[in-house]
């Protein structure tokens, strides 16, 4: 639980020495409560107020890191229940399973081809995050060797799905530099496990099917000295699942709960009767920490990256574009000009749909606040005014030779009071959907 | 250690609202639907209660669309000819409810009329015996023509008559006020415009037992985290206790993700895309599933197989006893 000013204040030494550079010791306390002060500026803070201090600041859910040859995952550290309260921070961890019992061969090809997956959404590239290798062969050599095969043609994060500490260690031979995941402590081989963890200083997941088993464990993994833990809950249906990650959720943020809390990890597909796809889908939007899945399926998984990605954007910043006049396809002073606005979907709907068109445009982006075409209108941030103005302020004039306008279908309703606005211009009413701009263009503009 | 459950003691509830009526009702339905009447956040079965699945309602159309996904075309095939029989092959299909949107010209490109939308709904009212939603075509004029007509024609079954908006909402209330209708009350993707034209229907007469908002939302990678963050937060005050945001909420994955790229085209899309198919049907499963979990007590539909699925997962939800 965060402390407030007051309650910082009374651990303080109450000298007002400023050697913190504030001008008093509540002056400080309240910086800190801020979070716009760290305790180290403090030389003089004892070492019981430091305890206290220290573990009242810890995130209630801790933040772990799995890290790969390049790039890295990181989940955890979320503050509230509901995105729209502040934001949801770490995007959950989506992983492909692999498994030793597959030759080298087979698991350097899987593994290429998901590697070099990525699909560009809104001009970000979403990709997988990486590999859980299941030691299924129960063999360490040939899990040492699986995970060789994998780490030889991918760099992505890796979770060592390895059920004894002899399996660990083996699978962990092959990892050298990296920073994976081990999977799992549970009731009868925590000891090992921890031990394997430890040595290695990497995060450790831990297994238990009812709340009580996993708390308690989790307590005697961070006495044995692990920091960085993820919680397996063993959830299987859509009920379960969504019962307990809130709970989880809930007893760490209302209660600051610190046995459980950690990020999840969940296996959607692990049980074959429920629909993967779709309890990804809930693990997404309701608290999933890392999400194993059984199949690699580009339609899918590009479907659950937006996702991921759409429900991880920050609600007060929704992404814009900068306003202004862009180029598609080189276009000339013969080329038709259309405009839109600066919400980021919007603007990647209608420039993809342009550029795939082949059909050199000028695409004038107004400033709508990173508002959607309808929204921004219903709204007053896209109507006749603002596009006459934004179209004046980005020289639209020396661009083209024409005088022609095209705009949104969605808003024919301005094209009247536009042609008021942009004396000697013709409005021109589009397609209400992007996805009509090429049949748009080529009945409206070529002929 | 014991682990105790967080729990929410919440002093709302959403207001329970029943669609259709039967022969003893003065409808002619087979059944009716009720949705609404939560008592807790979705599915959270340790603090409250979820009387009624969210429903599942298939959209049909007064004539075959020219604009639909040719899989939707492959999927439905000749049924689209004829809204009685796409009526009937959508009970078939499993819908609790038929969504029947008429459109702004008939098949010969002449203007919709109140006499082909009567005969029309007539025919949907004969061949299936599923509660009835019809939306007009999204022209205030045209729709206010056309619904005045349907809600005369199907007096006394109860309709959900779709779509009042801020703007045009008040001939659309007059025609549920007079023939015992209920109506749809949209908005576009904001708690207080939603709340607000419930209180504008509201005071036209109509009781909030007859009134489903429909909040708005986008399809996936389309603006989905809006509609769904204002269908938490509508959810969560109608718990706090703020009557005028208690209404059941219906959304339209059905409309929104079939006229996106990624479902309708094919062709001439990027490699990682994936399987067309799989794709589009994934769109519209993971955009209605995501919503179910913010709240949504109707959902639209348009292909039949992601209502089988997404119907799995309602089962699954709403049965503390069922596995998986």
């Amino acid at each position: 639980m965060a402390l407030s000013g007051l309650e910082i204040y009374k651990l303080l030494p109450q000298t007002n020495c400023k050697d913190c550079n504030y001008p008093t010791c509540l002056a400080f306390a309240m910086k800190l409560a801020a979070k716009q002060a760290a305790l180290k500026d403090c030389p003089h803070v004892s070492e019981e107020a430091k305890v206290k201090l220290e573990a009242a600041s810890a995130p209630p859910i801790a933040l772990v890191t799995i890290q790969g040859g390049e790039g890295e995952v990181q989940v955890g550290n979320e503050t509230v229940l509901f995105r729209h309260e502040k934001t949801f921070y770490h995007r959950p961890g989506l992983f492909w399973r692999l498994r030793d019992t597959d030759d080298a061969d087979e698991l350097k090809r899987k593994a290429t081809e998901a590697d070099l997956y990525t699909v560009d959404y809104v001009g970000i590239d979403l990709h997988l995050d990486g590999f859980a290798v299941e030691a299924a062969s129960g063999d360490p050599a040939t899990f040492n060797a699986a995970v060789s095969a994998i780490l030889s043609v991918s760099k992505k994060p890796l979770i060592l799905l390895a059920p004894t500490a002899d399996l660990a260690k083996a699978g962990l031979e092959a990892t050298n530099g990296t920073r994976p995941l081990l999977y799992a402590a549970d009731q009868d081989n925590w000891e090992a496990m921890a031990e394997v963890a430890k040595q290695a200083g990497i995060p450790l997941a831990v297994r238990a099917d009812t709340l009580e088993a996993l708390s308690d464990l989790s307590q005697k993994l961070k006495q044995a000295g692990i920091e960085e833990l993820v919680l397996d809950p063993e959830v299987s249906g859509y009920l379960d699942s969504l019962e307990r990650l809130t709970t989880l959720r809930r007893l760490a943020l209302k209660k600051t709960f610190r046995p459980l809390g950690y990020p999840i990890i969940t296996f959607p597909g692990v049980s074959g009767e429920v629909d993967e796809t779709l309890l990804a889908t809930e693990h997404i939007a309701k608290y999933g920490g890392l999400i194993v899945l059984e199949e690699f399926n580009p339609a899918s998984l590009y479907a659950l990256l937006v996702l991921r990605q759409n429900i991880y954007t920050n609600p007060q910043k929704p992404i814009q574009v900068q306003p202004g006049v862009y180029e598609i396809n080189s276009p000339d002073k013969d080329s038709p000009l259309m405009v839109t606005t600066n919400f980021s979907i919007t603007y990647f709907s209608v420039a993809n749909e342009v550029e795939g068109s082949g059909q050199p445009a000028w695409l004038l982006v107004t400033d709508s606040e990173g508002m959607s075409v309808l929204t921004a209108w219903a709204a007053g941030k896209f109507d006749a005014e603002r596009v006459a103005k934004d179209s004046k302020a980005f020289n639209v004039e020396e661009k083209v030779s024409h005088h022609k306008l095209i705009i949104p279908g969605h808003v024919a309703v301005i094209s009247g009071e536009l042609e008021e606005e942009m004396p000697g211009w013709e409005i021109m009413v589009g397609p209400r959907e992007a996805v009509d701009i090429t049949s748009y263009l080529k009945a409206m503009w070529l002929n | 250690m014991t682990v105790e459950i967080p729990k929410e003691k919440w002093t709302g509830s959403v207001c329970e609202v029943t669609l259709g009526a039967t022969a003893d009702e003065g409808g002619t339905r087979s059944c009716t639907l009720t949705v609404g009447g939560e008592t807790a956040m979705p599915f959270l079965h340790f603090e409250g209660v979820t009387p009624n699945p969210p429903a599942l309602a298939l959209e049909i159309r007064d004539r075959k669309p020219d604009d639909w996904s040719l899989l939707l075309h492959q999927t439905w095939g000749e049924a689209m000819e004829d809204p009685g029989e796409w009526a009937k092959a959508a009970e078939t299909a499993g819908a609790d409810m038929i969504y029947l949107a008429l459109s702004l010209t008939t098949v010969d490109g002449e203007p919709n009329t109140p006499e082909n939308a009567r005969a029309v709904v007539r025919k949907v009212l004969e061949a299936s015996g599923l509660p009835l939603a019809v939306a007009g075509p999204g022209q205030s004029e045209v729709d206010n023509e056309l619904l005045v007509a349907v809600a005369e024609e199907a007096v006394g079954e109860r309709l959900l008559l779709g779509i009042c908006e801020e703007k045009n909402y008040r001939t659309i209330v007059a025609a549920a006020l007079a023939h015992n209708h209920l109506v749809q009350s949209k908005t576009p993707m904001d708690v207080n415009l939603s709340k607000q034209l419930v209180i504008l229907i509201h005071d036209m007469g109509l009781p909030l037992e007859r009134i489903i908002m429909d909040p708005t939302t986008g399809a996936l990678g389309y603006g989905i985290e809006y509609g769904f963050s204002v269908m938490e937060r509508l959810r969560l005050a109608a718990f706090q206790g703020d009557t005028m945001t208690q209404q059941p909420m219906l959304v339209n994955p059905g409309f929104e993700t079939w006229k996106v790229k990624e479902s309708k085209v094919g062709e001439g899309v990027p490699e990682a895309w994936g399987d067309w198919e799989r794709r589009a049907l994934e769109w519209e499963a993971i955009t209605a599933t995501t919503l179910i979990h913010s709240g949504a007590d109707i959902l639209v539909l348009r292909h039949p197989e992601s209502l089988r699925r997404v119907r799995a997962v309602i089962d699954a939800l709403v049965n503390p006893a069922a596995t998986g």
